[in-house]
């Protein structure tokens, strides 16, 4: 097919040499043309493998469709059917693992990345609409008289109070932090998704007649149990995400100028501290900086350090690209920007000076040895191999458990040995009656679109529960 | 948005305020603490101790110190003004058990958070004793409230302005030898507290110390406020502030709170040359 012959569209994107002293977005997205060649791409599959690889099973080849023929407000409504946040999504899926992995012009090319760009027109139409003011109206069912409380302003908990509110029920919704967003706003950094975008969905949340509490910490300010039993609320929605930093118990991690990724992004993204002129939150001053990790947390900081004014970042990683979970996008750009990867080392100690700060980090080489339960190749430590580098920071992104709070607040609900909220598959539905719970909460730290799909999920079954009260 | 309702300057640099939180002021226990930040994009979050609370009124007070930006930027709101963000109450509150005897020491402003826990210790039964110290008289707080639990209250001052020229560890060393107490409570700057727990460890005496380590969000998220206790790393937001303080590593912990000393040093210069002190 003629199809075929047509070339992949590139992302228009930022040089480098100048995206590194600013933090806005990398990726500038998809002209209009380029929305539709690539659109053409599309085969129209019959049997449609990239909606089986996309967690919310969006409409791909119905919203491409669409988009080929330049009735963006027809796709984005498709979009809309099975995705509340597609501009959201369109930019931070890990799409060469999802939908884009199935698609039949990668396969057929042998290539990923030849793969037709899903995630990039669902970008474009998503932000055509809202720039143009075009997206498809919430219709609101009449008022019920039941109030269900959401904790949490990440994607699941967006989700779920958009779709329970459209059921007709009075939602508020709870967040800890001084601004709603979750992770979408306190981690993942501007320079990668616009924070005046996510802002944008939960306006639209407030103009639902969500009602969005901030500064108010489930399990401390109220508890669950109060929030039912005396405040009335019928059902709860828990998508408290997974922010409780890992560390990796080795020597020097409480030294000056050891960070979580959290602490570090959430400086420089919620509390805007890159803006050195405004910002009232200080940040540390690296010259040579080391993240330890290899998802899109750790990608993320090394880019911030970058950004912040580090002369050299290094991504130390126990196994080898192959096997890092990051975007693969964010490993190409972070690759563009100049940070450097230490592939198969591992971090044993942090090394300070007389003055208990960072001096160094010493790092033992691996190789790969035998598939581990992830099914990736286990890093084997090479006994006697360990050398030290020189470092002033290091960053720590190796991932992040449940908080303990609600749980220890509200000892109903069951949770696993990792604190993860356990559920039933099909509702979402905890071990304590009313409340639901989705998200990083239930399934560790994930995605986007998986905190959004069980957002989704648990937000029919509380509009069931209700309507059977 | 809290309603500031009371304001009063008590010393050159420290401010009581009395802030509208009716929620915190209905379920704070005496230990806890809220996190402040004043609004817009570029505030930075700071925590500070319910000094005292009242539920019936919906009010919490707080006791600051203004010290850099945030705490100077703070204490220059007025009555009738609002603090945007108020997010409360953090941490464990203080165990309040019966213990016998206890001896609460209060370094500066750290007297206001042992106010409240020296008082519900005293309420359920406790003997208290309590030593309160600060560098001279003008920085002595909240004296007439704590007379009302301990009347024979030892007051102490560095330049010897006020009460006896000594150091807290002074008559807190001495009610070991002859009071024995059966717990120390130790609030104050890091430096007092960590020689509280030197002075009272030969006599094993159990110490309490409330930590102030540098804090974001104070829900277990960002790790910033951690600390060694023991052998183990723990957050101060979530699994404190109260520790141990023979089990603290305060070296590290006094370390780590200088981690932007260069910048607030630089911020703070810049902010006051900016209100044209
Ligand atoms: C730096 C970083 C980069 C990432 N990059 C990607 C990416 O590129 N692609 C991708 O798909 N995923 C990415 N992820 C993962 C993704 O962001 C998460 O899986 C997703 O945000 C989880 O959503 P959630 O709604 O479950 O929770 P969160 O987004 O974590 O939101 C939970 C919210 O609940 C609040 N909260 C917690 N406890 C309470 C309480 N007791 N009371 C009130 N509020 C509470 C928190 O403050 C938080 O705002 C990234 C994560 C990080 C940290
Ligand atoms: C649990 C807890 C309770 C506290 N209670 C009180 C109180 O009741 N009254 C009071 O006056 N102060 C209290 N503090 C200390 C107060 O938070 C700091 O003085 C304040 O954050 C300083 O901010 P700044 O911008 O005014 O000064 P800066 O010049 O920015 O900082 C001065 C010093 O304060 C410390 N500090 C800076 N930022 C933070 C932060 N985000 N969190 C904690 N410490 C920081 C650092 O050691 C720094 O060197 C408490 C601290 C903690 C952790
Ligand atoms: S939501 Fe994510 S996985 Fe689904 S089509 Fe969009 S980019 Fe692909
Ligand atoms: S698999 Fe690829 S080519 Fe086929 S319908 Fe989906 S996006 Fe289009
Ligand atoms: S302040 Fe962030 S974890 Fe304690
Ligand atoms: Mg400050």
């Amino acid at each position: 097919k003629e199809r075929m012959g047509i070339p992949a569209q590139e992302m228009p994107a930022q040089d480098p040499a100048v995206r590194v002293c600013n933090m806005e977005e990398v990726a500038i997205g998809y002209t209009e043309n380029q929305v539709r060649v690539e659109a053409l791409r599309c085969l129209q599959c019959k049997n449609r493998p990239c909606v089986q690889g996309c967690p919310v099973s969006i409409d791909i080849p119905g919203f491409i469709a669409k988009a080929a023929a330049g009735d963006f407000a027809s796709a984005i409504s498709i979009l809309k059917d099975s995705s509340l946040l597609p501009s959201i999504c369109g930019r931070v899926c890990p799409q060469e693992v999802q939908c884009q992995l199935t698609c039949t012009v990668g396969k057929a090319k042998k290539d990923i990345d030849q793969a037709v760009a899903i995630g990039r027109i669902e970008r474009f139409c998503a932000d055509w609409a809202r720039e143009n003011n075009a997206e498809p109206a919430m219709e609101i069912a009449p008022a019920t008289g039941k109030k269900v409380a959401i904790v949490g302003s990440g994607p699941a908990g967006v989700t779920a109070a958009a779709d329970v509110r459209r059921a007709g029920h009075e939602v508020v919704m709870f967040e800890a932090l001084h601004k709603a967003g979750g992770v979408l706003v306190y981690g993942i950094p501007e320079f990668r998704l616009p924070k005046a975008i996510v802002q944008k969905e939960l306006d639209n949340l407030t103009a639902m007649g969500v009602d969005i509490e901030l500064d108010f910490l489930v399990g401390r300010t109220r508890k669950i149990h109060d929030l039912m039993d005396v405040d009335g609320f019928d059902a709860v929605f828990v998508g408290s995400g997974a922010g409780l930093p890992r560390f990796m118990g080795i020597p020097g991690e409480n030294l000056v100028g050891v960070f979580s990724a959290n602490e570090y992004l959430t400086r420089s993204n919620l509390m805007k501290a890159y803006d050195h002129e405004n910002a009232q939150t200080p940040l540390f001053h690296s010259k040579k900086v080391a993240v330890f990790g290899g998802g899109n947390v750790a990608m993320d900081a090394a880019r911030t350090a970058k950004r912040l004014g580090a002369d050299e970042v290094y991504i130390v990683y126990r196994r080898t690209e192959e096997e890092m979970p990051a975007r693969k996008e964010e490993v190409h750009h972070a690759k563009e920007e100049g940070i450097k990867f230490l592939m198969l080392h591992a971090p044993v100690e942090i090394v300070g000076d007389e003055k208990g700060k960072v001096a160094g980090v010493k790092l033992i080489t691996c190789e790969l040895g035998e598939p581990d339960a992830s099914g990736r190749r286990r890093p084997v430590e090479i006994q006697g191999s360990e050398k030290i580098y020189d470092f002033d920071s290091v960053v720590v992104s190796i991932g992040n458990s449940s908080n303990p709070l609600i749980k220890q607040t509200t000892p109903e609900i069951e949770v696993n040995k990792w604190g993860n909220f356990i559920v039933d598959e099909e509702t979402c539905q905890t071990s304590m009656k009313g409340v639901f719970a989705g998200g990083d909460i239930v399934l560790g730290a994930a995605t986007v679109i998986l905190a959004m799909g069980q957002g989704r999920k648990a937000a029919k079954a509380i509009n069931d529960y209700l309507a059977a009260l | 948005m809290n309603k500031i309702l009371y304001k009063k300057q008590l010393s050159q640099n420290v401010f009581s305020m009395v802030l509208e939180a009716p929620l915190i002021a209905r379920e704070r226990k005496p230990g806890q603490f809220i996190i402040v930040q004043l609004g817009g994009d570029f505030g930075e979050r700071i925590p500070l101790t319910i000094a005292d609370a009242d539920a019936e009124k919906g009010t919490i007070s707080l006791i600051i110190q203004a010290v850099g930006v945030t705490t100077l930027r703070l204490v220059n709101l007025n009555v009738g003004e609002y603090v945007a963000n108020v997010l409360g109450p953090l941490g464990h509150p203080t165990p309040i058990k019966k213990y016998g005897k206890v001896i609460g020491v209060g370094g500066g402003i750290g007297v206001a958070p042992l106010h409240p826990v020296v008082q519900a210790l005293k309420a359920i039964g406790n003997e208290v004793k309590i030593v309160i110290g600060a560098r001279s008289k003008e920085l002595i707080v909240m004296e007439k409230e704590l007379r009302v639990i301990d009347p024979d209250l030892t007051i102490v001052t560095d330049d010897g302005s006020y009460g006896k020229k000594a150091l807290v560890t002074e008559p807190l060393k001495e009610a070991c030898e002859t009071w024995k107490p059966d717990l120390a409570i130790a609030m104050g700057p890091p430096i007092m507290m960590k020689f509280c727990a030197a002075t009272t460890r030969p006599f094993n005496v159990h110490t309490l110390v409330s930590l102030n380590t540098i804090m974001i969000d104070g829900t277990g998220m960002c790790g910033g406020c951690r600390v060694n206790v023991g052998d183990e790393t723990k957050f101060v937001c979530v699994d404190g502030p109260d520790f141990d303080g023979h089990l603290v590593d305060w070296d590290n912990m006094m370390l780590r709170l200088g981690t932007y000393r260069a910048q607030e040093q630089e911020a703070d210069h810049r902010c006051r040359v900016g209100l044209n002190k």
